[in-house]
């Protein structure tokens, strides 16, 4: 394992900005991993400290294949992690929103320009990513609609990989950037953001293994895994609250659940009457759950997987 | 009259509102035009207040000049304001990424849609920003360059000191200036002064382009004063941008509004623990400086200026 500093900035008062890399192996550029671009990506950033200490382990054992490089990047954004805020400290821009990044621009296009050079050269990207709804999701790989790539989605041995459709806004993320310089990117969503989850962060650290032995970048022996259901995002069943109030939720993500199953309930705040319940309409599993005390009327509180739902490919 | 154009109901017993002021002319008189003046998208930026009271203000003074409808908009991020905040509270969004929305979206989705909906069929729409918390801007038009043929001549009646035509990109798509537009309404962005502050003149400056607007529109019939010929800027290479090469507390000593020189001092940037030597920060063109940092830490990176360095409109300008 090679630590090196992919970028840096210095500062007025604070430590430098260190942007840190984790190299392993040597030879082409066939993997890069990054974790944590906010600051409140605990999960990701914990999931990258896993896979670094595996692939440590790997290294050390001469598992790791011949000719093949592989960089994890754990945290693109250390400032606003230690200071728990979102978005970049000064401007409260976000770094995922700068790729490919500008080396002559503002500070966070800096930081996109200075990372993205890196590590776009590299075959495959993958991104620890977090969704920009607050929420815990069934753990997936997610790669863009009309990509020639989705039989190696299925290859990180995940329940699920989700199919999205690209946004305006996408066009300046890092996965999107990737694509365009053709790396292979795909996003890899465990259940929680803020809080640990060591179960679906230690799912993610063995997905990305499956992947990396079937690639052949690594001897590996662990869990096969799922055999992946390819699910297009559109055809996910959005539910939505009602009301406005406190929100009891009563499953779990990845849960099945049937028809006219309770979901959630939504609570009148000051005297706990119910002013609305959530019923699966169909028989489902859970994809993506909030999981906040409160809700308001008209958020998307579950996306289900309809179990009648056509395959696609 | 104030009407609510959206209204959300928020979990602890609070309604949230986006509310609007018409003036209208007497039936006799009304031409049936209309034009939106907003602003309050982005809550810390409040210029855009001071010009919808006097625009209203004015209105008022002197009805029996009014010919059309004026509608409005001062507060589209409600919570924003009330919280300083230039986003969406509680979404951490920024409210001018969410457009066109969809009614059956979430809340935000819906009151986007809510207000492209009202504000369809105007014959033109001012949507009113204050830079940022950071910069200092020149009264100026910014323009979509896909927009432009529409936009360029009311932006050459709106009285201020700069139009600066800029490229597209698809992350604009989700303005509510871009959504208006595309479904045919004119809307002119306006940025000027600074966030979190109200620069009275600027507002009244914006104020006599809007009355030269609303009487090119058939709205005002009372007297306008002469405008002032903007610079335009359209291509690219006409604005340098002054980017911080090293963190620290900037100083400046040019203000906004001034003509620099080639190698010119705009400001310092100096490091109070360091002591090192100040960092001088020079023009690179000649030109006008119509952007300046107001807010004086800097990153490595942050923006500290804009200047027009296209030297023969700026002499036009003088
Ligand atoms: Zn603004």
């Amino acid at each position: 394992m090679k630590e090196q500093t992919v970028f840096e900035i210095k500062a007025l008062y604070r430590d430098d900005f260190r942007v840190k890399g984790y190299t392993f192996g040597s030879g082409e550029k066939s993997l890069c991993i990054v974790g944590s671009l906010r600051g409140n990506e605990n999960q990701q950033l914990y999931a990258c400290s896993l896979l670094v200490q595996k692939l440590k382990k790997l290294e050390e054992e001469g598992r790791i294949a011949g000719g093949k490089e592989i960089l994890v990047i754990p945290c693109a954004n250390p400032y606003s992690m230690n200071i728990k805020k979102r978005f970049w400290s000064i401007d409260n821009t976000d770094i995922n929103r700068m790729f490919p990044g500008y080396s002559e621009g503002e500070t966070t296009q800096r930081i996109a320009d200075g990372i993205f050079k890196n590590i776009k050269d590299y075959e495959y990207g993958i991104q620890f990513a977090s969704f920009y709804m607050p929420g815990a999701f069934v753990p997936h790989v997610r790669i863009m609609k009309f990509m020639d790539y989705v039989e190696q989605a299925k290859e990180f041995g995940l329940p699920y990989v989700i199919l999205h459709d690209v946004r305006p806004f996408d066009t300046t993320t890092l996965n999107y950037n990737w694509q365009v310089w053709e790396t292979k990117a795909f996003s890899i969503y465990t259940t929680s953001t803020e809080t640990i989850d060591k179960k679906s962060a230690g799912q993610a650290v063995e997905a990305v293994l499956n992947f990396m032995e079937k690639e052949k970048m690594i001897r590996y022996c662990g869990d096969e895994g799922y055999h992946s259901r390819v699910v297009d995002s559109s055809r996910m069943l959005t539910l939505r609250t009602k009301d406005a109030g406190f929100f009891e939720c009563h499953v779990q993500p990845g849960e099945r659940v049937e028809k006219g199953q309770l979901l959630a309930r939504v609570l009148q705040p000051y005297d706990g009457a119910c002013l609305s319940e959530l019923l699966a309409p169909e028989d489902a599993v859970v994809a993506f759950l909030h999981n906040e005390a409160m809700t308001y009327a008209d958020t998307a509180a579950f996306k289900l997987i309809m179990e009648r739902a056509d395959e696609i490919r | 009259m104030i009407e609510t154009i959206a209204q959300v109901q928020m979990p602890v017993d609070e309604k949230l509102s986006i509310r609007r002021q018409r003036l209208r002319a007497d039936a006799k008189k009304d031409s049936g035009n209309r034009i939106c003046i907003v602003t309050g998208i982005h809550g810390d930026e409040l210029e855009g207040q001071y010009v919808c009271y006097e625009t209203g203000r004015r209105i008022l003074e002197n009805p029996h000049y009014l010919t059309g409808t004026v509608d409005i908009y001062p507060a589209l991020n409600p919570f924003g304001i009330d919280s300083v905040t230039r986003g969406i509270p509680a979404f951490d969004l920024d409210m001018n990424r969410i457009f066109p929305g969809r009614k059956d979206g979430d809340m935000n989705e819906y009151l986007a849609a809510e207000i492209l909906h009202d504000m369809e069929g105007a014959g033109l729409c001012l949507d009113i920003h204050a830079s940022n918390i950071y910069l200092t801007e020149i009264p100026q038009i910014r323009i979509n360059e896909l927009f432009k043929e529409t936009l360029l001549p009311y932006a050459k009646l709106s009285n201020v000191d700069f139009i600066w035509v800029h490229g597209a990109s698809t992350v604009l798509e989700s303005t509510f200036a871009h959504s208006l537009n595309s479904r045919g309404v004119p809307t002119l962005v306006v940025e000027m002064g600074v966030g979190m502050r109200i620069t009275k003149e600027y507002g009244d400056q914006l104020v006599d382009g809007i009355f030269s607007l609303m009487k090119e529109q058939g709205i005002w019939s009372g007297p306008v004063d002469r405008v002032r010929t903007p610079v335009v800027s359209e291509r690219a290479d006409d604005v340098c941008f002054l980017n911080a090469p090293v963190s620290g507390v900037f100083l400046k000593q040019k203000s906004h509004n001034s003509m620099v020189k080639k190698g010119e001092c705009i400001g310092v940037i100096i490091n109070p623990l360091t002591l090192e030597p100040a960092c001088e920060i020079r023009a690179p063109e000649s030109g006008l400086l119509f952007t300046i940092r107001e807010y004086p830490i800097v990153d490595e990176g942050s923006l500290m200026g804009r200047i027009i360095c296209n030297a023969p409109v700026v002499s036009s300008f003088l």
